[in-house]
């Protein structure tokens, strides 16, 4: 075999194939060219003109509304529900599962999942409005444990309004073998009083996209996108203990609420019992931090719970899943007469046990609000 | 080149009736199970496998004859044709999706799933090993297409009646689909002597 035919054979695939890639992107040009449309938003609200032919998703964020997404509009995490008021075709089989049958009647669709073609109606919480996307440099990076990062960011372009508790989308850019700009949902553990930083606590989960960009890559002085905020994980102002349970980053939303509290003169307002689950004692942080607030309010109470104590912890605190400390306090010490609310934010293995845990206990289902990390 | 003798309308008639590519040859079996089951979608796949088969036989026919053939890359048409018949159907999903969103939403993932039918390759690749010429190309790919788009129909209605009668649960769905498709090959092979297409 000569030489022509090998450089032949792949010079005649490529020009082909180039071939056919230009006749698909100039059909791709005249058939999926639907011009013009127009969104109206809650009635009349808002309503203004975009180009169509891509996913409400994408279209809505670049008119500057950004409807939760955590998975970045892949269709995996079914956050982006809007509700639609216009046929825009019948839902697809990748919106039915995140569907349930009230929102399928109401024609609730999966924002990402929908292409815009012609002019649309929607209905979204006017709460969406306020998100917007801040661009914030690293100001601080340190690390709390040996796989936990907390980066404190300043953002250069306008104050945040949130409520303790809430969660923003940090973006971080392409890098190494990632070719595209890819968001995560992260709760904030700064204080809402502190509007022109946002803090955000990172545990590094392997092969995570953006926890392994914070941990290798982020350093101070880099910039960062930030969309917040979202969520409505934060607390509601009664009198009822406060039951809250997290583990690992799920420290970062009752960092901000505790703060909030404290800032705001509450945190002797109602009784507050904070169950934080760990599986060393290098796995825990903010141990100072927390301690003081005890000592320094008699209301609010920290137990930090160690699953698999080392020897060389010398632990001294309660010890197990956080499950069964959790029940133990629930059925001994929490007083059984004032009401209960519960607040939990951790992984969903553990939020599921902790709720059954709750019910078991007769705490009332729809009292009892949470973060899942998806 | 030598094509072989045969005039062009017992060709169309060969390709739709005789040697039918579903019921003789057997080729593009997946879909024609699963999407028969409702009739609106037999007929929208029918068209789309009908226009994807008439267009890629022409098109293949000229790279096949103007590209690989001159430089002596006739060993490439595996994966030529391939990509040749996945740009199609790419194209004819948006023109689907443009002109019948019901339609493209009812097909669901057959209509990309086309690219992987076997009826259309395998017709690519009969045109070259029968060496038709272009016109003859065309014509067989039509054919082709509209043989698979009846077969599909046919095979549609007679499920629709199969589903009220009293089938044996263990042959319900595919089992009777089999069965039934077993009958109508055996049918269509009754045209076999009529028309030889070779």
């Amino acid at each position: 075999m000569d030489l022509a035919t090998v450089l032949v054979a792949p010079a005649a695939l490529s020009a082909i194939s180039a071939a056919l890639a230009i006749l698909i992107s100039l059909t791709d040009k005249v058939v999926n060219n639907y011009g013009e449309v127009a969104i109206d938003i809650n009635g009349g609200s808002r309503s203004f003109k975009v180009n169509g032919g891509a996913n409400m998703l994408v279209t809505l964020a670049e008119s500057g509304i950004f409807i939760p997404s955590a998975c970045g509009g892949r269709g995996s995490c079914g956050e982006c529900k809007v509700k639609v008021n216009s046929d825009v075709g019948p839902h697809l089989p990748t919106e039915i599962p995140y569907l349930t049958n009230e929102q399928l009647e109401e024609n609730v669709r999966l924002s990402c999942q929908v292409k815009l073609k012609g002019d649309v109606e929607i209905e979204i919480p006017e709460y969406l409005f306020k998100i917007e996307q801040y661009e914030g440099v690293v100001e601080r990076i340190r690390d709390l444990t040996h796989d936990i990062k907390e980066v404190y960011f300043r953002l250069t372009d306008g104050a945040l309004d949130f409520k303790a508790g809430q969660y923003g989308q940090i973006e971080v850019p392409p890098y190494g073998k990632v070719k595209e700009p890819t968001q995560r949902a992260y709760s904030m553990s700064s204080v809402p009083s502190d509007t022109n930083h946002v803090e955000f606590l990172v545990r590094l989960v392997p092969g995570g996209i953006v926890t392994t960009y914070v941990h290798e890559h982020l350093q101070e002085g880099k910039k960062m996108k930030v969309i917040a905020p979202f969520g409505d994980f934060y607390v509601r102002d009664t009198e009822a203990q406060m039951i809250c349970v997290a583990g690992g980053s799920g420290m970062a939303p009752f960092k901000s609420i505790f703060y909030d509290f404290v800032e705001h003169g509450t945190m002797d307002k109602r009784d507050i019992w904070y169950f934080f689950g760990a599986r060393t004692k290098k796995d825990l942080f903010y141990l100072d931090e927390l301690n003081e607030l005890q000592e320094k309010y008699e209301r609010f109470h920290f137990i930090p719970a160690l699953s698999e104590p080392e020897e060389s912890d010398n632990w001294e605190g309660a010890t197990g899943l956080i499950t069964e400390v959790l029940d133990e306090y629930l059925r001994n010490t929490i007083s059984t007469e004032t009401e209960k609310e519960g607040y939990l934010c951790g992984s969903p293995g553990m939020l599921d046990a902790c709720m059954a845990v709750m019910r078991e206990r007769d705490m009332a289902e729809e009292k009892i609000y949470f973060d899942k990390f998806a | 080149m030598n094509p072989p003798d045969i005039s062009l309308i017992p060709l169309l008639f060969a390709s739709i009736f005789t040697s039918n590519i579903l019921l003789a040859n057997f080729l593009g079996m997946c879909s024609f199970f699963s999407i028969s089951k409702d009739m609106t979608s037999s007929n929208g796949l029918g068209m789309a496998v009908t226009f994807v088969l008439f267009i890629t036989s022409g098109m293949n026919w000229v790279v096949y004859h103007m590209v690989l053939v001159p430089l002596g890359l006739e060993y490439l048409r595996y994966i030529i044709f391939i990509i040749v018949i996945a740009s199609i159907v790419q194209i004819t999903e948006m023109v689907i999706d443009r002109v019948s969103p019901k339609l493209y939403i009812t097909l669901g993932i057959f209509l990309p799933l086309i690219t992987v039918n076997c009826a259309i390759l395998g017709v690519s690749l009969f045109l070259e090993i029968r060496e038709y010429t272009f016109t003859q190309s065309m014509v067989y790919g039509l054919g082709s297409g509209l043989g698979w788009w009846l077969a599909i129909m046919l095979l549609s209605a007679i499920r629709k009646k199969v589903e009220k009668g009293p089938v044996p649960a263990p042959l319900k769905g595919p089992g009777i689909t089999a069965i039934t498709i077993g009958f109508m090959a055996m049918a269509f092979i009754g045209f076999g002597g009529m028309l030889p297409v070779q």
